[in-house]
């Protein structure tokens, strides 16, 4: 008999022990970050950053694969009671069996608010595999120009904690000198690369397509960006313009919604709940409000953690206002916190 | 699918007309179709204001349920590896008893209702539950959820009512099979989740020549096999094996265990709608039923039970069944805080509430029982000295059982 078949029957009779339930419904009493489990970590610390912003170290579960430096990590997090995905940057560098996020409380948001404010050390929270393309490629960039604004700073610190680039660039947008997010850090990294801080306050909103005033070879560097919407579309624009956009590599945090139309009737089949659902509510949030149990991220259309089977009908998508339509069989999968309804649609949750 | 209420349905006429009553009279005569809407908005507003103020510690208080149950289960299991001797049997027994009435009272049939589905956590859902007993979730929450919550107390739609093998109300028509009827109960109680099993699937119903072929059903009912094998191989086979020397008393334990269980949940569940003064209804009385009068039906439909905290508790907080049936996605550990303003609105709208002692409601319940098992009006002829005398020495002959209402 092979390992495998007699691994397997120990598990079914260790089933059989515990049926109805799992026996990692009985381990996770006792150990729930044991290899093998579902991927949970534990809050080991909080500590403060700035007046709205904290970092938060987090020990992973045995089943942790690791990060690469600029790639965020969904956590999903119990915030009165419900649980409520999210994806965060993480800002630590290299495993010590911990990872750190820095999250900013944004107004109104109830997670960031929750995380920054609330929080217990030793919570135990529920962790999604670390991804996102938002990372320095193996063969590292002569010239790097990081170009971030707020808390768009956490995947960079996390790149600037991780590797050793030469010749850095690193131009951060915060309203204030005690609003930026590792301010002290960044100073003190003043021998290593070259940083300059825009006090938004004082001197105002970054000008992009002055940006050469600021860093006169930008369009020599290999650049990647991250923050508020209205920068990242200014950015982009100015280096399309410029025929460089490969140079380019942006990181956004909110969806932008450009388009709504029609709802309609949404089928919940494998909960057999219908709802009448708008052409502007995402429907993820159509399915929570219901009482579907719907997987979800990011909330903006990055992650993909909260896609799901469209089974048929048409979903609009709320950013760029493209209708994918779906018939029985096609196997058609939509990401559904920027998908609304565009007709009568069928979902496989 | 846990939605139980009609959607509101405009009212047009008052006073009512429609007769809601079955058993006693009309105990809704007073109130007009206007009272009985503001009746069902009062009990939404009350609904929308519990639902509000759920939060962190509803979700800390079902996740310490569910941690204390797995522990008392484990280690009840874990004393019972030694059930030779006879204290280890004692303990274990009564411990595994208490795990598998909190598994399924408090824990599983609340987690099933969606009482837990807002916390969004996938391991205290409704859709990914499965419970220690010998009906599958899926089936139970159809049966229960849909049928039962719906049409309570409805004779010939809610087949709770006497579970199709019963007769519980006067207008039911008496045949001498109900003469049985006590026996019955008392081995359905013994064997009560096995009952609830073929309750659910509707087994009186499906298994004539004609439906018990239909693949539907045959795909149901080997679900109900395959999972009352799991649970027969865990407590009768695995876990006495597991206990070596001592397995014969480990198979006698989980046994008995299985019937504290059986006898304890058939207990609170008799005492939900069978004790005296219940109502029940006609099946077309619910013929374009308003919200408010759906709530009405769920306030006169059900009975609660008094007693101490504990006693909520393992009785899974069906002790506050009125609540319950007024609000059964609300989360369990919240029914004891609207018990008394539901019980004001009873008081407000001069309506009934049945509650009682454990003891008082099963004696109630078993009394209803015994009662109904003979034809109209013998009972209390049988236990009545004189009308016994006279029924005995034929003098009274020419009289006819006479209809309670």
């Amino acid at each position: 008999m092979t390992s495998t078949s007699l691994r397997s029957r120990a598990l079914r009779l260790l089933e059989s022990v515990t049926t109805p339930l799992l026996p990692s419904d009985y381990l996770d009493l006792v150990d729930p970050l044991r290899a093998g489990a579902d991927l949970r970590g534990r809050i080991e610390a909080i500590r403060s950053e700035t007046r709205d912003a904290a970092t938060v170290v987090i020990r992973p579960g045995r089943g942790w694969r690791g990060h690469v430096p600029g790639q965020y990590v969904r956590i999903g997090i119990d915030v009165a009671g419900v649980r409520q995905w999210r994806a965060y940057s993480v800002t630590s560098a290299r495993p010590d069996g911990r990872i750190t996020i820095t999250v900013k409380a944004i107004p109104d948001g109830k997670v960031s608010n929750h995380i920054v404010r609330h929080a217990k050390v030793g919570t135990i929270i529920q962790l999604d595999q670390a991804s996102g393309e938002f990372v320095i490629p193996a063969k590292r960039p002569a010239k790097t120009l990081f170009l971030t604004a707020g808390s768009g700073i956490t995947p960079v610190m996390g790149m600037l904690r991780g590797h050793q680039l030469d010749d850095v660039v690193l131009l951060h947008s915060a309203p204030t000198a005690d609003d930026v997010i590792f301010g002290a850090e960044l100073r003190g990294l003043r021998d290593r690369i070259r940083l300059i801080e825009l006090h938004t306050d004082t001197d105002g909103m970054l000008d992009v397509s002055r940006i050469d005033e600021h860093v006169p070879d930008w369009a020599e560097r290999e650049t990647w960006a991250c923050g508020p919407q209205g920068l990242l579309n200014a950015v982009e624009e100015h280096w399309d313009q410029r025929g460089i956009a490969n140079r380019l590599h942006t990181e956004r945090f909110r969806p932008s919604v450009l388009v709504t139309g029609e709802g309609g009737p949404v089928t919940f089949s494998r909960t057999g709940k219908t709802i009448e659902a708008d052409g502007s509510t995402p429907l993820l949030d159509v399915g929570e409000q219901n009482g579907v149990l719907m997987p979800s991220g990011c909330r903006m259309g990055i992650c993909f953690g909260c896609v799901s089977p469209l089974r048929e009908g048409a979903v609009r998508d709320l950013r760029t206002g493209e209708i994918t339509t779906a018939a029985p069989g096609d196997g058609v999968i939509i990401q559904t916190c920027v998908s609304a309804a565009a007709s009568a649609c069928d979902i496989d949750r | 699918m846990t939605t139980t209420a009609p959607a509101p349905r405009k009212i047009t006429s008052a006073p009512r007309t429609t007769p809601r009553k079955t058993s006693a009279g009309d105990p809704t005569a007073h109130l007009t179709a206007e009272q009985i809407e503001e009746l069902g908005r009062e009990l939404d507003t009350l609904r929308d204001e519990v639902m509000a103020s759920r939060g962190e510690r509803d979700a800390a208080y079902i996740r310490k349920v569910i941690s204390t149950q797995r522990k008392l289960e484990l280690g009840s299991r874990a004393i019972l590896l030694f059930s030779l001797f006879p204290p280890a049997w004692l303990v274990g027994t009564a411990g595994l008893s208490i795990a598998k009435i909190l598994e399924n009272m408090e824990i599983g049939h609340n987690v099933m209702h969606g009482q837990w589905d807002w916390m969004r956590d996938p391991k205290i859902h409704s859709t990914t539950w499965e419970w220690d007993h010998a009906s599958p979730a899926e089936q139970w929450k159809h049966a229960h959820n849909e049928l039962h919550h719906t049409y309570t107390n409805v004779i010939g739609k809610d087949n709770d009512l006497g579970y199709g093998i019963m007769r519980v109300d006067e207008d039911q028509k008496w045949i001498p099979l109900y003469l049985g009827q006590p026996l019955w109960n008392f081995v359905n109680a013994c064997f009560f989740e096995y009952g609830i099993a073929a309750y659910d699937l509707e087994l009186g119903k499906n298994l004539s020549k004609r439906r018990r072929n239909r693949p539907e059903f045959r795909a149901r009912a080997s679900q109900v096999l395959k999972k009352i094998r799991g649970q027969m191989l865990k407590d009768y086979v695995v876990h006495p094996l597991l206990s070596g020397p001592s397995a014969l008393t480990t198979l006698t334990a989980n046994f008995t265990a299985n019937i504290v269980r059986n006898l304890w949940t058939h207990s609170v569940i008799m005492c939900g709608h069978f004790p005296e003064g219940v109502e029940t209804f006609e099946r077309r009385s619910i013929e374009g039923e308003t919200r408010g009068e759906w709530y009405l039906r769920q306030m006169l439909g059900s009975a609660n039970i008094s007693g101490s905290k504990a006693m909520h508790l393992m009785t899974g907080n069906l002790s506050h069944q009125i609540e319950h049936h007024l609000f059964p996605d609300l989360p369990s550990n919240r029914y004891a805080e609207v018990a008394p303003k539901v019980r004001e609105l009873f008081d407000r709208y001069g309506l009934r509430y049945v509650t009682g002692s454990l003891p008082q409601q099963v004696g109630s319940a078993w009394k209803k029982v015994f009662k109904l098992s003979l034809p109209n009006g013998f009972f209390d002829k049988v236990t009545n000295p004189v009308s016994l005398f006279k029924m005995v020495t034929g003098q009274d002959s020419a009289e006819q059982p006479k209809r309670a209402a």
